[in-house]
């Protein structure tokens, strides 16, 4: 393992690798801050960057980078302005915007950077620890065990999503493993469901659909809602004293490290993610917080804006456990991760830590320096960083949409796939309306494939469905699967038998 | 009949569909024998697809909830339908359309400026001194970095104008 570190440090610490964290976490950040572009959206636009990269640690590192700087600048516009520019930062405008609303935003931004770079600097020491072991668990898995991991992967998703939620989830991953069978196969010899269509012959491009369900409806909903931006200026200019007093420190430090621990731990999960960790986070610590404490929550408290900081961050860096271990992306962003990895023809995976113990443990170290550069970057940016905020909306939605078509159209110089770029967005957007979660199109649509070939490797292997039964740990992954397919809907039941003494808070 | 709903008929019917499709699969000779066909995960996929949207078409509806999903940003507020401004999101629509079909004859620089001269003025910006620049740049910048720093090639002219 100090081989792999130092192999590791070597490759990061390389003048490239390191510019490409710099050029990372600060692109991440900037676009990060603008609603609409959350860290999918902006890791899909630099794809075709990272790809032309072509040293897939270099890219790796660049991307995760952006994923990082992402996170970060969502949280500066959620407390800024109260518009959470992705998803996982929602919680921290609980707290953050009513910190900002009082004059604290400089604070309230202090104290984000400072738990950010705590959760994701916990969560890389625990990706250092427990990778590895989890890498040598993985390498036991076959073709079988394989297919069973994707069905966890997919059902977790359907576990994980709220109440009520768990058809819509289930149905739109099976839509997304559906839209993958489009085109050719690895292992059969002629495409299927193209519809006669030379366009479809190749599939659907990911970056497309990418694009498609999340940036798309993002900026198309800014426009149909006005109040969804928020407004510039404001309260936002009141950026002053950056410090914390030593009080607040000893306040916060114990949400921090509890939150490092559980965030990372919902960030291993796949279907979990940030978002999940956040929302759990601040949940936790409101209720484990003293009667006085929990007054503060929702009015400005540090401890509920430290509290989904910290777990997001940490949240980020467990992600990338399953994504490096086991190649099963654990959020929609690991999954656009995932299929840049394969574009650069890395197959991540158990073999990955032994075929490429560069990529694996350059990407880890990078993790830890993109963190350090975050905090270094962002404490003095802090007061510059809130003036890209009051780009107006008629600039900003345009933009966005540009960004978005422009990224899948460079390189391939198709329209036909801009055209599916706006019928699937237009089609993303109703379902946001109909409130079908997107996320597990798209996981559904990158494991897909991989489920299938699989699938399909153990079935001719086994001459059959034997191996289901013949092979304990791929039994036990498909009971996991049905376990998490119903244990949502088991527990929704007996909570409506009982509901009364569950409300009380 | 709820939004979700007519989701829900649309999944069966697709799923009916691309069942249909996977069962009148063509079937390469030479495939008639093998374990695992190119159908056979379809057929699958179409029969939990028609399972899972009659659940979600008559499974009794669940008390709302303010949880969110994944990764997808915040939801969706039904009650305030019809003070959204469903026109604009047309208007740019109708752009983004225009532009997906006019950037590969009329180039990426021409198509691109229009396109965002265009959809500001959908959305209801006038100040053209200031717009004009910002989309005319906003075109170069991107094309030069794709072009010239990263050397994808990107035709930034009309196609008339380049031999």
């Amino acid at each position: 393992m100090l081989d792999g570190l130092l192999l590791g440090l070597g490759a990061a610490l390389s003048f490239q690798n390191l510019l490409m964290v710099m050029a990372g976490v600060l692109i991440g950040t900037f676009i990060g801050m603008l609603p609409g572009l959350g860290p999918i959206s902006i890791i899909a636009i630099m794809i075709p960057v990272a790809i032309k990269i072509g040293d897939p640690s270099a890219a790796l590192i660049l991307l995760a980078g952006v994923y990082y700087g992402a996170i970060f600048g969502g949280s500066t516009s959620s407390i800024l302005i109260n518009a959470p520019g992705v998803a996982g930062t929602v919680a921290t405008s609980f707290d953050g915007y009513p910190m900002a609303r009082q004059g604290k935003a400089g604070k309230a931004l202090t104290i984000a950077a400072i738990s950010s770079f705590a959760g994701g600097t916990i969560g890389a020491l625990l990706l250092l620890t427990f990778a590895p072991a989890l890498s040598s668990v993985a390498i036991l898995f076959w073709s079988a065990e394989y297919f069973a991991l994707m069905v966890v992967g997919l059902t977790a998703i359907a576990a994980f999503a709220g109440t009520g939620q768990v058809a819509k989830a289930l149905m739109m991953t099976i839509f997304g493993v559906m839209l993958s069978t489009v085109g050719e196969s690895s292992l059969f010899n002629a495409p299927r469901f193209t519809l006669g269509l030379l366009d479809l012959q190749s599939g659907l491009g990911f970056v497309t659909l990418a694009m498609a369900l999340f940036a798309l409806p993002e900026a198309l909903f800014l426009v149909i809602d006005r109040k969804r931006g928020g407004e510039p200026g404001g309260d936002a200019q009141k950026i002053k004293d950056l410090r914390i007093t030593a009080k607040e420190a000893r306040t916060i430090a114990p949400v921090i490290g509890r939150q490092s621990l559980q965030g990372f731990f919902i960030g291993v999960l796949p279907g979990a993610g940030a978002t999940i960790a956040s929302f759990l986070g601040y949940a936790v610590e409101r209720n484990i917080a003293s009667a006085d404490e929990q007054k503060e929550f929702g009015r400005g408290s540090i401890k509920g804006l430290a509290a989904p900081e910290t777990a997001n961050n940490a949240a980020c860096t467990g992600s990338f456990v399953p994504l490096l271990t086991l190649g099963i992306p654990g959020s929609g962003t690991t999954a656009i991760l995932l299929g840049a990895l394969i574009a650069l023809n890395v197959d991540p995976g158990p073999r990955l830590m032994i075929d490429r113990p560069e990529i694996f443990w350059s990407v880890i170290i990078s993790m830890y320096i993109g963190n350090l550069i975050l905090l270094v970057l962002n404490l003095p940016l802090i007061p510059y960083i809130a003036k890209l905020l009051a780009v107006p909306r008629n600039y900003l939605i345009p933009f966005i949409l540009f960004f978005a078509m422009s990224g899948v159209y460079i390189g391939q110089n198709n329209a036909t796939e801009l055209l599916l770029l706006i019928g699937i967005g237009v089609f993303a957007t109703i379902m946001r309306f109909a409130d079908y979660p997107l996320a597990p199109l798209l996981i559904g649509f990158i494991l897909g494939q991989m489920m299938e070939d699989n699938f399909g490797r153990a079935m001719r292997n086994a001459d059959g469905l034997s191996f289901i039964w013949e092979r304990p740990m791929t039994l036990g992954l498909l009971t996991l699967a049905v376990v998490l397919v119903f244990l949502p809907t088991w527990r929704a039941h007996r909570a409506r038998r009982r509901p009364e003494n569950v409300e009380q808070d | 009949m709820k939004l979700d709903r007519w989701v829900a008929v649309f999944f069966l019917l697709f799923s009916f569909l691309y069942g249909y499709g996977a069962v009148t699969y063509r079937l390469l000779p030479f495939e008639r024998n093998m374990v695992f066909l190119p159908n056979t995960l379809p057929i699958g996929l179409a029969a939990l697809g028609i399972i899972l949207s009659f659940i979600l078409l008559f499974a009794p509806k669940p008390q709302e909830t303010e949880e969110t999903d994944g990764d997808v940003l915040g939801t969706v507020d039904l009650r305030r339908f019809r003070e959204y401004e469903f026109g604009r999101a047309f208007g740019l629509l109708a752009a983004m359309i225009v532009y997906a079909l006019a950037i590969f004859p009329i180039g990426f620089v021409v198509s691109t400026t229009a396109f965002l001269i265009v959809s500001a003025t959908v959305l209801g910006e006038r100040r053209y001194v200031i717009l004009v620049p910002v989309s005319l740049a906003g075109a170069l910048i991107v094309w030069f970095l794709v072009q010239e720093v990263l050397g994808v090639f990107l035709r930034p002219w009309p196609i008339f104008l380049v031999s």
